[in-house]
């Protein structure tokens, strides 16, 4: 063992060097610890919670929809699922043989079920069968203790219990899809669960985010690998508003399954403040085979149909108004002072404006016709005359001032806005000047004008009342009434808008109006107006050989029927309109279904609201969903 | 006539010995071990016969074996470091074409009540080794280039062999502790100042080697290595292990969050929490408190050894004492480093509190060889 004096020295020189090289490395280590651990900690801690809580999303029940008198047109029935959690058994292939004696469950759907269970980790629950019964459910619970891994799960599914008569109004729900995802700028995290159903179609896609409420939260503690090992926090959510529709029941369902086999449409309206009674397309669809998603069978069986099942012709239909629309003219000629109540115009049968003749209706013509008359006997040539003497622009300024050719706030999609044409809008739309031709077929409802049934409730309903009244259809969020939109009186004279309804009395009233056959016989008399309006072009020697009669054309081809018009008489409190598309005169066809259907508004009594429940309610049942 | 020698040079005999055993040496290496059992029987989730107690039953293994081995004369120890040596480099070979191998790297021999990792057990063979050959050179001859052949020979056997393993944390171990030895001994720092930046082209070699034909690491290394430098690169993937760790240790704040609260290592989010990534759980349930007592008590078993070397004139026991010292320094602090991000995961436990036999039992071996050479140094 040697020992020099020179190598300790230069040892602890080295030695000194070391450590300072070391102490330097340990200084390091603990500023990092500070760096981590006191600095940055409150960012590790955020962290370290979200590593191990997860968060899970309770949806709400949606919102309940109910009609006027408080029935329920849309619910939330309980679907049952059953789920399966491998772990919790020895042998998951006898415990689903077991399964299969208690519920619908095929040799081929166990199989599966096995496969899917042994890919995913043994405690992750897997689906056995949903959409069950709660009989099933039963026979489940009290086959529990020998079914281990078997839970039932409780869900909500929509229902429509009314089915096709509200198909129109409520739309449907469907589970929502990634084309809904790219269409709505909607960050609700509800919409990223699977088959989350949202609203697609009527109000309830358009007052979906009222209906949908909030989202509960569950938090649960996990491990890394996604075990739950225990819940933290169980917030229920807040469910959807309840909805009361300002329609009743019992006149949809009258006015639906009265149109049915025609494709048609018909709007009762309250003309004193706009709530909509009825809205009724024919024919109709059943909303619930929406819900989880339509069958192609189905779906294009309803596509194909020439009447159009999926079409809300109240409100999507724009159609010619045809004599409908003489209201509109004889009022504009008496606000502009061109005629009066006792001037008379010849109807020989036609009118030849610019060297074309412009026919009545009737070859044989009305004779001398004032504007009672000629609203009782829908002549045409009277109201060729009007509309030359008052022009295209005010015939759509007084047509506009009615509620024609103006887009209706309501909460239904696609909603037309019709056409009431100018001067300015054909040279832009059509690249065309306007020719006199023009404004006398646009007199009568032909030509460019278009309305919807909506638009001609409204106009109805505008006369009757002689206000502004706009048209409503939600009554109510909870028990929040929705706006009523402020009554102003129309700026007609209301002089003129009684010429206007003796007129209308007289088609519904007089032996020799329009509708005479299609009468109230009882105390309180309507008072309307037919239309049948052409979707033809009757050539010049189709004239003259004689026109062809409705029946022997093809249906696309055949002539609208409408009727208009309101009830009672005195003390006016429905408007309607109906329109039979293709269906022939509107005195036939349009004018019975009418009549029918406001005897029946008539029939309801005073038809006020009924209680809904708000949604403190429907916690309760919300309450009830937790799982068990 | 080692005892004449012993009786020349005032060296304590029998059980005069007891008195000049380090006492606060081992309390402190008692110590460290506690925090251990603490952890390991935290880590489990309250399982004692988990991790905690055989952890136990080693120490005191251990403890018996450093007892033992402190005891023996530090003369004994120098005569057998070539033997040891080879046997260690014997047992490495084997382990090359026998061993067992454990998550693609470390690998050991199975002796029954213990797994043997030759590698651990080379760690204080090299030291020693090197130890004795400088403490037999002359000391003029120490900077000569010829002489440094045989300590660069000694120790890059051993390396090319752990490498292989491949084991790139325990080679870079071995490499640190012969380094510090021959450092130690007073070879010429311009040798270092040329090795450090060997090393330095040397990784930028390794670096630039990679998806050519001559790829020197594995493609794990390289992932490592990668995620090292940006571990957000993949959360989820190869950076996983250091982001989850970072956030274990930050989320402990000051004091941390309590005994066995900690939701990092209960869940598992944590890797390898009862061996590399063991300080994480530390930090996270005791919180900055916990680490700096921890490094104070490290700091403080490093400054004995410190002490006791800079008293002992016999060359071999000192160069010896620090070398195991710089040893366990670079333990901690390349596992310390690692964990916190700032060097790569190379697959280095905390010495004393990691769960694992092969390393406490060679390190209470090693700091045996330190008492040994505490109780018998050249006064």
């Amino acid at each position: 063992m040697r020992k020099t004096e020179k190598t300790p020295r230069l040892f602890r020189r080295r030695a000194l060097l070391l450590g300072t090289a070391q102490l330097t490395l340990i200084g390091a280590l603990a500023w990092r610890m500070n760096q981590l651990g006191v600095k940055k900690a409150k960012k590790f801690r955020t962290l370290a919670e979200e590593n191990r809580i997860n968060i899970s999303l309770q949806p709400p029940a949606r919102g309940l929809i109910y009609d006027r008198s408080g029935n329920l047109l849309a619910l939330n029935r309980q679907v049952y699922t059953i789920q399966m959690v491998r772990e919790q058994t020895n042998d998951p292939q006898a415990v689903l043989n077991r399964l299969a004696q208690l519920i619908p469950l095929s040799d081929t759907k166990i199989t599966d079920i096995l496969k899917e269970m042994l890919s995913r980790r043994a405690f992750i629950p897997v689906t056995v069968a949903t959409g069950l019964e709660w009989e099933h459910i039963a026979a489940v619970s009290v086959n529990a203790p020998s079914l281990p891994g078997i839970t039932p799960k409780l869900g909500l599914n929509r229902q429509y219990p009314v089915g096709p008569d509200f198909a129109h109004i409520i739309g449907y729900v469907g589970p929502v899809s990634d084309y809904d995802l790219a269409q709505v700028n909607d960050k609700d995290p509800l919409l990223l669960i699977p088959r989350f159903q949202i609203g697609k179609n009527g109000v309830e896609a358009k007052a979906e985010k009222t209906l949908r409420g909030k989202a509960g939260t569950k938090m649960i503690e996990v491990n890394s690998v996604g075990r739950v090992m225990r819940e933290l926090d169980d917030q229920p959510g807040t469910p959807g508003a309840n909805l009361q529709l300002t329609v009743a029941h019992e006149l949809q369902r009258f006015a639906t399954e009265h149109m049915q086999g025609e494709s048609s449409a018909a709007v009762v309206m309250d003309v004193n403040n706009g709530d909509i009674l009825a809205l009724a397309s024919a024919p109709t669809f059943d909303p619930n085979k929406f819900i989880n998603g339509i069958s192609v069978a189905d779906w294009k069986a309803l596509n194909e149909n020439d009447y159009r099942p999926l079409a809300n012709k109240t409100v999507q239909g724009a159609y010619p108004p045809g004599s409908t629309f003489k209201m509109v003219v004889a009022l504009a000629a008496l606000t502009l002072g061109v005629t009066n109540i006792q001037e008379e115009v010849n109807c020989p049968g036609h009118k030849d404006i610019n060297g074309r003749k412009f026919h009545c209706w009737r070859r044989g013509g009305h004779g001398k016709v004032n504007l009672r008359k000629a609203l009782r006997y829908s002549c045409d040539v009277y109201f060729y005359e009007m509309s030359l003497r008052v022009g295209i622009e005010k015939i759509t300024e007084t047509a506009n001032a009615l509620g024609l050719g103006i887009k209706h706030d309501l909460p239904l999609p696609a909603i037309h806005s019709g056409l009431m044409p100018t001067k300015k809008w054909k040279q832009r739309n059509k690249k065309e000047d306007w020719y006199i031709g023009d404004t006398a077929n646009a007199g009568i409802g032909q030509g460019f004008v278009l309305a919807s049934p909506l638009q001609l409730a409204i106009m109805t309903a505008r006369l009757a009342s002689g206000s502004q009244i706009e048209p409503r259809i939600i009554n109510m969020f909870d028990d929040k009434q929705t706006k009523i939109k402020g009554i102003s009186p129309l700026s007609f004279d209301p002089a003129h808008l009684d010429i206007i309804r003796t007129g209308m009395y007289d088609v519904s009233n007089h032996p020799r109006g329009t509708a005479y056959s299609s009468r109230l016989k009882s105390t309180e008399k309507i008072a309307g107006k037919t239309g049948t309006s052409q979707v033809r072009f009757i050539s010049k020697t189709e004239r003259k050989n004689g026109v062809t009669k409705n029946e022997d054309l093809p249906w696309k081809r055949r002539d609208h029927a409408l009727f208009v018009g309101y009830a009672p008489y005195k003390n006016p409190r429905y408007s309607i309109s109906v329109i039979v598309e293709h269906g022939g005169a509107g005195s036939r066809k349009a004018a019975p279904i009418a009549r029918d259907i406001m005897q029946k508004a008539l029939s309801l009594g005073q038809n006020s609201y009924g209680p809904i429940h708000n949604r403190k309610r429907s916690k309760l049942d919300n309450l009830k969903r937790k799982p068990t | 006539m080692s005892i004449l020698i012993n009786a020349y040079q005032n060296v304590p005999t029998g059980f005069r010995k007891v008195l000049y055993f380090h006492w606060p040496l081992a309390l402190l290496l008692t110590a460290v071990s506690c925090i251990g059992f603490l952890m390991l029987f935290s880590v489990s989730g309250g399982n004692f016969d988990q991790w905690a107690k055989p952890q136990i039953i080693r120490f005191c293994i251990g403890f018996v074996a450093m007892i033992i081995i402190g005891f023996t004369p530090i003369s004994i120890w120098r005569n057998i470091s070539i033997p040891t040596y080879i046997i260690s480099l014997a047992l490495l070979l084997y382990v090359e074409y026998f061993g067992v191998t454990g998550k693609g790297a470390q690998r050991w021999i199975d002796l029954g009540f213990i797994k043997l990792q030759p590698s651990e057990l080379m760690k204080i063979a090299l030291v020693m080794v090197i130890a004795l050959y400088y403490d037999w050179l002359d000391s003029e001859k120490i900077s000569k280039p010829l002489w440094l052949f045989p300590p660069l020979l000694l120790t890059a056997l051993p390396m090319a062999l752990i490498l292989n393993q491949p084991d790139l944390g325990t080679a870079i171990l071995l490499g640190s502790g012969a380094a510090v030895v021959m450092l130690l001994a007073g070879v010429s720092l311009w040798y270092f100042l040329a090795g450090v930046s060997t090393i330095f082209g040397l990784i930028y070699f390794v670096i630039w080697s990679k998806g050519t034909n001559f790829q020197i690491l594995k493609n794990y290394q390289y992932r490592r290595i990668e995620t090292f430098l940006d571990p957000s690169s993949d959360p989820l993937g190869s950076g996983y292990h250091i982001t989850q760790s970072k956030i274990a240790l930050g989320s402990g704040g000051f004091s941390g969050r309590g005994y066995m609260q900690g939701t990092q290592s209960r869940l598992n989010f944590l890797p390898e929490k009862h061996t590399d990534f063991i300080f994480t759980t530390l930090a996270e349930e005791f919180g900055f408190v916990g680490g700096i007592t921890l490094l104070t008590l490290y700091i403080m078993i490093i400054l004995c050894c410190y002490l006791t070397a800079m008293q002992n004139h016999n060359r071999f026991g000192a160069l010896l004492t620090l070398g195991v010292a710089a040893t366990f320094f670079f333990y901690f602090c390349v596992n310390m480093l690692m964990v916190m991000g700032l060097a790569p995961i190379v697959g280095v436990p905390l010495p004393l509190v990691s769960y694992g036999g092969s390393a406490m039992l060679v390190l209470l071996g090693a700091f045996g060889l330190v008492q040994s050479a505490h109780i018998h140094r050249t006064r």
